[in-house]
């Protein structure tokens, strides 16, 4: 799409107004999208047309459309985070991933639904509806972030930004054929991103190819000096790994399939399906040259643990600035309450169950004489986990496992469940809790549905991620003389 | 590990600024104390000395240069609450009848 823009043989407000066309068609079926401003993607669009017009050197990825979940903050865009707290919420500012891809050229589109403050697996705690898998609108798109991966999966937008917190962006990606990549913790600006759990969450590109991954990732990542936690250190070509993968060779690059994610011994609550696919990608994998062997790290048994006591730890504190004061919802100020029973109630009437369960659940963990067993334990198995990846490391270039244990499920079906909907995270955690870069690539179909293998590397070693994930796909690809997303039931073509 | 009981959860929810219903608390009683039953298993690790882990990266202290930068303009700010009045922001009274 870049080069075809770039060369003229399609405008920007042609590219535009053909996605427009297919949300107004399709996103009553699929909810992907919470605020669509057709008039403004137009006239953003309709700009970058008229500077290249004028011989104006553009970036090359001026005139294509992004959409973004609604957690980033864009300044007079309503901004929910899909909660009902934050309705109808302008903000004064924008996030710099939003600046930096307004600054590119790229066109918004809208912004996507989330479970709401980015907590839950299925985008079923969005306070606004649920959003719907393109290869079956009975199931669920994954979540957090299931709003981006319905509207790219089902062709409403070219690519997505998503946030991953604890596999927001990898599992959403996994079960609708996307592929997703969490970048490693720091290098991708959280300032401006609603904060859910800040020593978690990282935003990152949700794209249907792994080197339009990279080029997204190119353009929003790097140093931010109004996020503290932003790593000074410059990205490491993305998109020529990606390039390098796809070539096909992976000679000298050593893979360790991890044995407690679905391995010997770990195959409790895995579909059949998703460990075939994982055992064959990882075999392709093999027969492109790369060493594979199995790589043990016990500690990540224990990752959903504490991951649950960390993220809602986090969270309680986060979310205590929603309090009816400086914005947002007010509930209950009648006069006749003071300022405690308004916070109360506000937060009482803005907040849905999953929200209230984990700050409730947060606040619990942080509470004097329980500290130290839940939140300080959490914190210490945090360091095991890390500890051993480090080790795992020293012999291996990357890691790999299934993305979700499972495809994606019937919609309600764990609503009312929150053990099992959290157990749709257990792969994605340990590389969460190290603050680690993953990619989700797809893999096959199990079912009819789509299957990813998550590819794992050390800290500031995303280029691997793309190398490897960009191997598998272009070796699938050629195997099956198609792309995956091409098998979509009654996939329609955008521009 | 312990348990959590209905009355953990009321009192639980008050500290954080939650006015959950009869109902949330029934409900929300059971699913908590399962999770709570789940992540107790961070108990079973034999991580005695080892040190906790806060943050994945290891930065210190970043700060920036002590220079005066622009903020947001406070109409811009106060447009976006839900009270305003003479350029602040209106809440609700603080003290009771009685104080």
């Amino acid at each position: 799409m870049s080069r075809r823009l770039t060369a003229g043989e399609v405008s920007a407000a042609e590219v535009t107004r053909a996605h427009l066309d297919r949300i107004a068609a399709e996103d009553g079926a699929l909810g992907a999208y919470l605020h669509v401003d057709a008039d403004a993607a137009l006239a953003a669009a309709t700009a970058v047309d008229e500077s290249r017009a004028a011989g104006a050197e553009l970036g090359p990825l001026a005139g294509v459309p992004v959409a973004l979940k609604d957690l980033v903050v864009t300044e007079g865009v309503p901004t929910t985070s899909g909660s009902k707290i934050l309705e109808g919420w302008r903000p004064p500012y924008s996030a710099t991933i939003a600046t930096r891809l307004a600054e590119a050229g790229t066109v918004l589109l809208g912004k996507t639904n989330m479970d709401e403050f980015a907590m839950g697996s299925s985008t079923e705690n969005s306070a606004y509806g649920v959003s719907r898998n393109p290869w079956d609108h009975d199931r669920i798109p994954g979540g957090s972030s299931g709003g981006s991966s319905s509207a790219v999966a089902g062709h409403l937008a070219p690519w997505a930004i998503g946030t991953d917190t604890g596999g927001s962006i990898r599992q959403p990606a996994a079960v609708t054929g996307l592929v997703g990549h969490k970048p490693t913790y720091g290098s991708v600006s959280r300032y401006g991103l609603i904060a859910f759990s800040s020593s978690l969450d990282q935003a990152g590109p949700m794209a249907r190819t792994v080197l339009d991954a990279a080029l997204m990732h190119e353009v929003i990542g790097g140093h931010d000096p109004r996020d503290s936690t932003s790593i000074d250190s410059p990205l490491f070509g993305l998109a020529d790994a990606a390039r390098a993968g796809a070539a096909g060779d992976l000679s000298g690059v050593r893979v360790g399939v991890v044995r407690e994610l679905g391995g010997d011994g770990h195959t409790d609550g895995y579909d059949p399906g998703v460990l075939a696919r994982t055992r064959e990608a990882v075999e392709l994998l093999a027969s492109l040259g790369a060493e594979v062997t199995e790589v043990s790290c016990p500690s990540f048994d224990l990752a959903l643990a504490a991951y649950y006591l960390i993220a809602p730890s986090e969270a309680s504190s986060n979310l205590a600035r929603y309090e009816g004061v400086r914005f947002g919802l007010r509930a209950g100020d009648d006069g006749s309450r003071d300022l405690d029973d308004v916070m109360a109630l506000t937060r009482e009437q803005g907040f849905g169950p999953e929200v209230k369960r984990r700050i409730i659940l947060g606040t619990y963990a942080l509470s004097s004489g329980y500290y130290e067993a839940y939140y300080g334990q959490a914190q210490k198995v945090r360091s095991l986990i890390a500890g051993e990846f480090a080790a795992a490391f020293a012999g291996v270039d990357v890691l790999v496992s299934p993305t979700s244990p499972t495809v994606a499920w019937p919609l309600g079906a764990r609503v009312e469940d929150p053990i099992s909907m959290y157990a749709a995270d257990l792969c994605t955690l340990p590389a969460s809790l190290a603050g680690l870069p993953a990619i989700s690539v797809p893999s096959g179909l199990s079912e009819g549905l789509p299957v990813g293998l998550q590819v794992m590397a050390p800290a500031l070693a995303d280029d691997r991620c793309y190398r490897v994930a960009a191997a598998l796909e272009a070796a699938q690809d050629a195997a099956r003389g198609h792309r995956l997303l091409d098998e979509l039931p009654a996939a329609g073509s955008a521009a | 590990m312990s348990s959590i009981s209905r009355d953990d959860v009321a009192h639980l929810a008050r500290l954080a600024r939650l006015a959950v219903t009869d109902e949330e608390l029934d409900r929300f009683a059971g699913q908590l104390d399962q999770v709570l039953a789940a992540v107790a298993r961070v108990g079973e690790a034999a991580a005695g000395d080892v040190p906790p882990m806060t943050h994945a990266v290891p930065l210190t202290n970043v700060l920036r240069a002590d220079v005066v930068t622009p903020s947001l303009p406070r109409e811009a700010v106060l447009a976006a609450a839900p009270a305003a009045e003479d350029g602040r922001f209106r809440v609700p009274r603080i003290l009771g009848e009685a104080e």
